[in-house]
């Protein structure tokens, strides 16, 4: 059967404050290990909210998430640092990359940090991820020498460093241009074909319609989930 | 780790500058520290030598520590001795041949008898009250560098002169008198002796030379009124830092009051320690200060290294190995830093010791004693170092405990 890679269970982020605000209201959301997942909806809604939460960058105040079947709401700060380092790669709109690094260092950084191979291996590995995405000849070029599109590539190779089970990625293309937007989704499209979890937010309707499932949000709560794998699309209403 | 020197690495070296001044800072702290170590212990070597070179290690006198207690005493507690301390005659030392002989037995050093007494200098209408230690010239050279501090004259015309006497240049300055001259010498009894001045001599020690006066034994004996007695035994160690432990177990053997030279010599030591520990705490506020530098590139490049922190955090890097990132840069610096401390403090010393001053003690002009010790350099580097880590943690410590999504929020 499917296995689910990762699960949310009634999760809520509130801001405490003069004001308080609610970011993400009570999401209930299991997504499958090979699943290629969309978050849409409004500006404002709690998109990215909601994916610093399942990429364990932020706690909730309230619901679990289970990461391959782990409560992560009991974990230290350190040991979520370690399931972030693991576990779930992360890519921003904006590419985040260290700017005094090579592509390659830069994708060797959580290789590095996570300390599991040797420095052949993380090398060989660093290389191979840069040249099936189709930067085999900028691994020595620094972030400000690359494009935009090369360099969200190479953010795409970091996040997929030490193999994780899940890559969260908040609007990967909104600043690139199509061919570019193009390019990238289509990477992240092989990723989970090869049994990787994406979720993704995106803006773009059309990117949106080639994930598995599209998940829309309003308000930081769920209106729609749409299936879209093999072509029938199931539609589901939820409050 | 290496992971972490590496991006420590790319910091400081993207920002020449301002690591060469934060090495700058560094390197003149250590440095002046190492300086100012070096001469403050080289001077309080050198005065402690003298101290050393002038006074006997240890006094042994005929009085006793503190009166015994009496027999009677004991027994009858209304009986009530007074007064038992001499306020007349001394009784002096018994048998100061035998004790002298035993104690040359066995202490590491010699020992010579001694008469002393106080007296009141007179020359023409001047009076002084002064230290009158009655000497054998001979033996004298065994205890004392009393020969080679001669100015004028020599031990030996202590014989020649009738009554002769050897006086501190700096007493017979103020007396007004010159080798050759006679003065009055009046003593506690009342006696009065015509002697003439044989000698100056110069110790470079203040106390000593406005105050002591030598003369032979006898001549002493002479003003006390008391022939043949030996009141004082003068003592010089090989080392003379035992002087304490040695002038105890004298003590304990002869039963006499037996005093090191550190004993005599304690409110000037006292002011040895107030003096270090004044030195200590400018040495450590110049050591904390010069870090300072550092301080502020770690505040620095921690401020602009916000994002990169919350990019390092959100892969999965845990806070402190973050923070050991700018720990590690400022290391990079103080430990460049301390070695050119190291080298600028050599030169410094090096510089001071080729500067030379006026002693007192010689009348020659002499270069300024520099101690050299590596213990400076090791504590100076390390106070440093920790000074440079301290500096790093605080700005380090905040940087990191930021929150990634604030930042990415923020950026994107
Ligand atoms: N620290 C905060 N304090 C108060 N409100 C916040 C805070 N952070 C975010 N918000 C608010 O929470 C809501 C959800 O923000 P979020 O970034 O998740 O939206 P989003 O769906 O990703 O929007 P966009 O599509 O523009 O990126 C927004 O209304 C935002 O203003
Ligand atoms: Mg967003």
């Amino acid at each position: 059967m499917t296995e689910v890679a990762l699960q949310a269970v009634e999760l809520v982020r509130r801001i405490e404050g003069v004001v308080s605000h609610t970011l993400v209201n009570g999401i209930d959301l299991a997504v499958n290990k090979g699943e290629f997942v969309a978050i849409t909806g409004p500006s404002g809604s709690g998109k990215s909210s909601l994916l610093y939460l399942l990429g364990l960058l932020d706690a909730p105040s309230e619901g679990e998430i289970m990461i391959c079947g782990q409560p992560t709401s009991k974990l230290s700060e350190t040991e979520r640092a370690d399931v972030r380092l693991t576990k779930c790669g992360f890519v921003f709109q904006f590419h985040f990359l260290l700017p005094e690094f090579t592509s390659l260092d830069n994708v060797l950084l959580p290789m590095r940090a996570a300390g599991r191979m040797t420095e052949g291996e993380m090398r060989e590995r660093g290389l191979t991820l840069l040249g099936s995405l189709g930067l085999g000849e900028h691994a020595n070029k620094r972030p400000n020498q690359l494009s935009g599109g090369q360099r969200q590539r190479v953010a795409i190779a970091r996040a997929l460093a030490n193999r994780p089970e899940i890559i969260v990625a908040d609007e990967p293309t909104g600043a690139l241009d199509t061919a570019s937007t193009e390019q990238v989704f289509s990477i992240l499209r092989d990723i989970a074909d090869q049994g990787q979890t994406v979720v993704v937010v995106t803006h773009d309707p059309a990117l949106a319609a080639r994930a598995d499932r599209r998940i829309h949000i309003v308000d930081g709560k769920i209106q729609e989930i749409t299936e879209q794998g093999s072509g029938e699309l199931v539609c589901e209403a939820v409050s | 780790m290496k992971l972490l020197f590496n991006i420590a690495w790319t910091h400081v070296s993207a920002r020449v500058r301002q690591t060469l001044v934060g090495m700058a800072g560094v390197a003149m702290g250590v440095g002046f520290t190492i300086m100012m170590a070096g001469l403050m212990q080289g001077s309080q070597i050198d005065f402690l030598r003298q101290l050393v070179d002038t006074m006997p290690h240890i006094t042994v006198d005929d009085e006793r520590r503190s009166v015994p207690t009496q027999p009677a005493e004991q027994e009858y507690a209304a009986v009530q001795m007074a007064d038992i301390a001499n306020v007349g005659k001394r009784p002096g030392i018994k048998y100061p041949e035998s004790v002298m002989s035993s104690l040359r037995s066995w202490i590491p050093g010699d020992v010579t008898p001694s008469v002393a007494t106080s007296a009141i200098i007179d020359h023409g209408g001047a009076r002084i009250g002064i230290t009158l230690t009655g000497i054998d010239p001979r033996r004298e050279v065994q205890v004392s560098k009393l020969a080679s501090q001669m100015r004028e004259g020599k031990l030996d015309d202590l014989s020649r002169a009738p009554n002769g006497i050897i006086v501190g240049e700096a007493l017979a300055e103020k007396l007004g008198v010159k080798t050759g001259n006679t003065v009055l010498l009046v003593g506690g009894q009342g006696t009065r002796l015509n002697s003439t001045v044989a000698g100056l001599f110069r110790s470079g020690l203040k106390r000593v030379d406005e105050s002591q006066i030598y003369s032979l034994a006898g001549t002493a004996q002479l003003m006390m009124g008391q022939s043949g007695v030996v009141n004082q035994l003068r003592l010089r160690l090989n080392d003379p830092m035992s002087a304490q432990k040695v002038a105890a177990q004298v003590e304990a053997q002869t039963g006499y009051r037996s005093v090191s030279w550190q004993e005599a010599n304690a409110d000037l030591l006292s002011t040895f320690t107030v003096r270090d520990f004044i030195v200590l705490t400018v040495m450590g506020a110049m050591l904390l200060t010069s870090s300072f530098a550092t301080y502020n590139i770690i505040s620095t490049i921690t401020h602009e290294k916000r994002q990169d922190i919350a990019i390092m955090k959100s892969l999965g890097m845990r806070e402190y190995a973050v923070r050991r990132i700018f720990i590690i840069e400022s290391i990079i610096i103080g430990v460049v830093g301390i070695l050119f401390g190291w080298i600028l403090g050599y030169l410094l010393c090096y510089g001071w010791s080729k500067i030379t001053i006026f002693n007192p003690l010689t009348g020659t002009t002499v270069p300024l004693q520099i101690y050299y010790s590596a213990m400076h350099y090791v504590i100076a580097g390390g106070i440093s170092l920790l000074c440079c880590a301290g500096a790093a943690y605080f700005p380090a410590r905040k940087a990191t405990r930021v929150h990634p999504v604030d930042i990415i929020r923020g950026a994107s």
